[in-house]
């Protein structure tokens, strides 16, 4: 294959991967682009394999096979609810490939530039390595704290901001170093090495201080750095295809990010800082009152009786596999005529459109899941809603209390309508550790009990 | 324990204090029941529905009463005319009673009760607060009351409530008063509201107008400042100007409504006389009356305690046990009350009754603690007047309330546009063309990602990030490149990258296709 068509076929994938994202506008397209992000893929690892440069191929095909299927074994047998866990997990191999190819290229000496384009080259390749590194070790521990291996409590270590700061001035002086070595001929491999060591360490360091109610914008931010990790490898090798298409995750990711710190009411900065609330100022108010239980049957009544029905799901919701039976239950008032409809908060769950996935597994139709904003107006309309496993999002204190630490969170203004019914394994608090007056509120009644469980024995009161 | 239900003996009364529902949750606190033969049949329940939920039927009083730790009545005890003995003296010593009591107006029946050294538990003097609300009997009952003086308004008023416009002419709708919208009287304006009656309310409290106007009804205005609320969310007694201008505001509404239904009372004094003999007179021939207060003497000056009377071509209607006469559905009501008192009082679900005077709730309800006359309990912490419970709180927004920047804002926006300017211009200075190319590509690329990302559905931000993950493990080029060089490691290391990545495009496009196929319409 000849120079300009391996590039033509560069310039076609990259379109399809254009394609691709911007099918995901709608429910409807997005099928059709992720066929087109196959295909983009497909034809850059074919131009690129007969390019002529490889030509170890026994290699290269051994190693695609056994990738790929391991690839699809995990994809074909994960879990909904383990999305999160999955995606964190596929950022760090994206992580790792970055500092391999880093690492491949800097020791591969048949390139031949001199000047101060081997400077920046081999500056690429710092940079490259260096993201590279940070996602693959702030991923692996989003996967440890999404999957409970960890815990998903911030880690906060005396002078964390002073020990970060440690670590990106050691990166730059390293960085320097590296340079110089390379200039020299001399042995520049360590200091890479060692950056590499900090990375890492600061990659843990980073995702460990992040609180688990962060974890929507840990791992849209890691997204993000997957990308540039991309792109970075795209300048080193000067490949235009990497570029493009690193930079499209990469602004993806930050947008993705951006929209999670959003819904929250932080900063983005504030959260990569980790520590959760460490700077609001007084103390919370502390919640006072007595919770009203109901059990399943007069949750059965109440459903009967009413006639605009708002159901809101959370991360309890996915832990109780609850889904399925919700939408028993969704279909059974629906097929009575009952107004029956799903809010979602944008960081309800781990990751961003993680109940939305959730919904979608158990068949519930899409026209009838909304948006916190299209929806938070209606809520005086509604006679009964359902808090399923949420806790944050539904807080009022996010409104009220100045001195919350999810103070200026938008949240689903559950509380407006007539009656709210909070199902909750338990009285403990939210993954944000944040007391929630809706317990307490006059027309909040609570049912105890885990999700599934509970929401089976409503089904069977209402069908009963 | 033991729990005993005796069989109401008050003259029309037709509750029973407990149904089979209630009990069996009763049991499950660990306490065992008997009741009194027949007891239930006022009320629609057989002795045969308590037997199959486990229940004792005790056929003679005198046993019932002897072997029960607690007795649950409705009616304050009396003297059963039949046994021709005071019920006071059929209750064994330091057991505990739970029922109506009234203990302002029964001072001698607290003193007996003394006496015996009963631990006494009246369900009109549970406080009125938000927690006591599902133990409230008077709050169950005067719902009752409210929703059956309609039903009695309706049968003596000889036309429809609900206005229509028929072949054989029109019917005007009936205009229903309601004077005094606590509880009883908001489910009066429910039920007339609910039969198509045009519905007008006067309350002192100018607190309830929302609450009339949330069922619908009209709040009558009285053009005059006084704060009507007592303490405990009750009526006090006004000023005699304001009760000039009621007055005059009732004349006027006598004229022209078909059915008045008063249920203002103040706790502890007569019912204050509201519908004078000149007001009857001015009413419509046909009007009724139902007068809630009548076991207080009556809102009405022409009123006659459990009589239904004409005066003035006027039925007034004084039934003082309307609860009664819907005697099924004020049991279940009261025994649900009973039961909610029962939890509160048996937090160890042991069947032991623990009289926790540190409660509010058990304190304000205890009248007589083991012989010794607790009531009045101390005045309650919080008064429970206003929250209107028909609207959600209102929560003032903070977002304005967040600290101002130290930093002028214009500054803060130029900033990142002045520093990013800086750092363009230092690269352009130093980076060779070849770079520059590159870097072309990567700034365009940024931007149409971009626009793109913008336009993603929400609902699909996951699949969004499975997709992205696939298509950035384009960095398989970079290690198929590499990996046909002459350094083994390099292989390697390249070798090892693309197994990475080829996992995550496999995985990546896969997993997304999985979760696009379930999104249906």
């Amino acid at each position: 294959m000849s120079h300009s068509l391996v590039t033509m076929s560069y310039i076609v994938a990259a379109i399809l991967f254009i394609l691709s994202l911007s099918g995901l506008s709608n429910q409807e397209t997005a099928r059709k682009g992720n066929y087109y992000g196959m295909l983009g893929m497909a034809i850059a690892i074919i131009a690129t394999t007969l390019s002529g440069s490889v030509t170890a191929f026994g290699i290269l095909i051994v190693a695609l096979i056994i990738g790929g299927a391991i690839g699809a074994r995990a994809a074909l047998k994960v879990e909904m609810t383990q999305m999160p866990e999955l995606v964190a997990i596929m950022h760090s191999l994206v992580g790792m490939a970055a500092v391999l190819v880093g690492y491949a290229n800097f020791m591969d000496h048949d390139i031949t530039i001199t000047g101060v384009e081997k400077t920046i080259h081999e500056l690429e390749i710092y940079i490259g390595v260096l993201i590279g590194a940070v996602t693959f070790s702030g991923s692996v521990i989003a996967f440890g704290k999404l999957s409970e291996k960890i815990s998903g409590k911030p880690l906060l270590l005396p002078g964390r901001h002073w020990f970060n700061l440690g670590l990106l001035v050691a990166s730059i002086v390293l960085g320097a170093v590296f340079l110089q070595q390379v200039e020299s001929g001399g042995d520049a491999i360590i200091p890479l090495a060692i950056m590499t060591a900090i990375a890492l360490v600061f990659g843990v360091h980073m995702v460990m201080a992040i609180g688990g109610a962060d974890m929507p914008v840990v791992i849209s931010m890691l997204n993000s750095y997957s990308g540039w990790a991309a792109a970075a490898t795209g300048f080193m090798l000067s490949n235009d295809l990497l570029i493009v298409t690193g930079a499209l995750v990469g602004s993806s990711g930050a947008i993705l990010s951006y929209i999670m710190c959003r819904a929250m009411n932080r900063h983005f900065l504030s959260v990569i800082a980790g520590g959760f609330g460490t700077a609001s100022g007084g103390e919370a108010a502390a919640i006072e009152g007595d919770v009203q239980p109901i059990d399943a049957e007069e949750t059965a009544q109440l459903l009967k009786a009413a006639k605009n029905i708002m159901i809101i799901p959370g991360y309890g919701m996915a832990v109780a596999q609850a889904q399925h039976t919700v939408y028993e239950i969704t279909k059974f008032l629906r097929d009575k005529g009952k107004k029956v409809r799903f809010g979602i908060h944008p960081v309800a769950g781990r990751m961003p459109g993680h109940m939305n996935v959730l919904l979608a597994e158990a068949k519930v139709p899409y026209d009838i899941v909304f948006e916190m904003d299209e929806i938070n107006d209606d809520f005086v309309n509604v006679d009964v809603s359902i808090v399923i496993g949420a806790n944050d999002i539904v807080n009022p204190s996010a409104l009220n209390d100045p001195n919350s630490p999810i103070a200026g969170m938008p949240v689903l203004e559950c509380w407006k309508s007539e009656t709210c019914i909070v199902l909750k394994r338990s009285m403990a608090s939210g993954y944000a550790g944040v007391g929630n007056p809706l317990f307490v509120l006059e027309n909040t009644r609570m049912l105890f009990g885990d999700a599934n469980t509970t929401m089976q024995a409503v089904l069977k009161a209402l069908q009963g | 324990m033991k729990i005993g239900i005796p069989k109401e003996i008050h003259q029309g009364e037709m509750r029973v204090a407990t149904t089979p529902e209630a009990a069996e949750q009763i049991m499950k606190l660990g306490f065992s029941i008997s009741v009194e033969s027949g007891a239930g049949l006022g009320a629609n329940i057989s002795d045969e529905a308590y037997q199959e939920v486990g229940i004792e039927i005790v056929a003679d009083t005198r046993a019932l009463w002897k072997q029960s730790d607690i007795i649950m009545k409705v009616r304050a005890p009396e003297r059963n005319l039949k046994l021709a003995i005071e019920e006071t003296d059929l209750l064994s010593p330091h057991s505990c009673l739970i029922s109506f009591i009234w203990p302002a107006q029964n001072e001698a029946l607290m003193q007996k009760l003394a006496a015996k050294h009963i631990t006494v538990l009246a369900m009109d003097s549970v406080p009125r607060m938000s927690r006591a609300q599902k133990l409230d009997a008077l709050s169950s009952m005067a719902n009752i009351a409210g929703y059956r003086a309609i039903v009695e308004a309706a049968q003596y008023f000889g036309r429809f409530f609900t206005g229509q416009i028929t072949a054989a002419g029109k019917i005007p709708p009936a205009k229903v008063l309601v004077i005094g919208a606590g509880v009883a009287g908001l489910a009066a304006i429910g039920a007339a509201k609910g039969m198509g009656a045009i519905v007008r309310s006067f309350d002192t409290r100018p607190e309830v107008k929302e609450q009339i106007e949330s069922m619908d009804a009209e709040f009558l205005m009285l053009d005059f400042k006084e704060e009507g609320a007592g303490a405990g969310g009750y009526a006090k007694t006004m000023s005699k100007e304001f009760i000039a201008a009621e007055m005059a505001l009732f004349a006027e509404q006598a004229k022209e409504v078909d059915i008045i239904v008063t249920t203002a009372l103040i706790p502890g004094k007569p019912a204050p006389k509201l519908i004078t003999k000149a007001m009857v007179e001015s009413m419509k021939p046909g009007s009724v009356i139902v007068d809630l207060a009548a076991e207080q003497g009556g809102n009405c000056e022409l009123t006659e305690k459990d009589q239904v009377v004409v005066k003035h071509d006027v039925t007034i209607i004084g039934y003082t046990n309307l609860p009664s006469r819907l005697a099924n559905q004020s049991s279940q009501l009261y025994a649900t009350n009973l039961r909610h008192l029962l939890t509160e009082l048996t937090p160890e679900k042991n069947g032991i009754l623990n009289v926790n005077m540190d409660d509010e709730v058990i304190r304000g309800t205890t009248v007589i603690k083991e012989g010794n006359i607790t009531w009045p309990p101390p005045a309650p912490k919080l008064s429970a007047a206003p929250a209107p419970q028909t609207e959600a709180p209102a929560y003032p927004s903070v977002l304005e309330q967040q600290k101002k920047s130290i930093i002028h804002p214009v500054v803060k926006q130029l900033l990142p546009i002045v520093i990013a300017g800086l750092v363009l211009f230092g690269l352009g200075s130093v980076a060779p063309e070849s770079f520059m190319t590159h870097f072309t590509v990567f700034v365009l690329a940024v931007f149409v990602g971009y626009q793109v990302i913008w336009n993603v559905s929400h609902s699909l931000h996951t699949p969004l990030m499975s997709v992205t993950n696939a298509i950035s493990s384009i960095i398989v080029i970079g290690a198929i490149v590499q990996i046909s060089t002459n350094s083994t490691t390099v292989t390697i290391l390249a070798g090892v990258a693309t197994l990475f990545a080829s996992i995550n495009i496999v995985g990546g496009f896969l997993v997304t296709r999985r979760m696009l196929e379930m999104f249906r319409k």
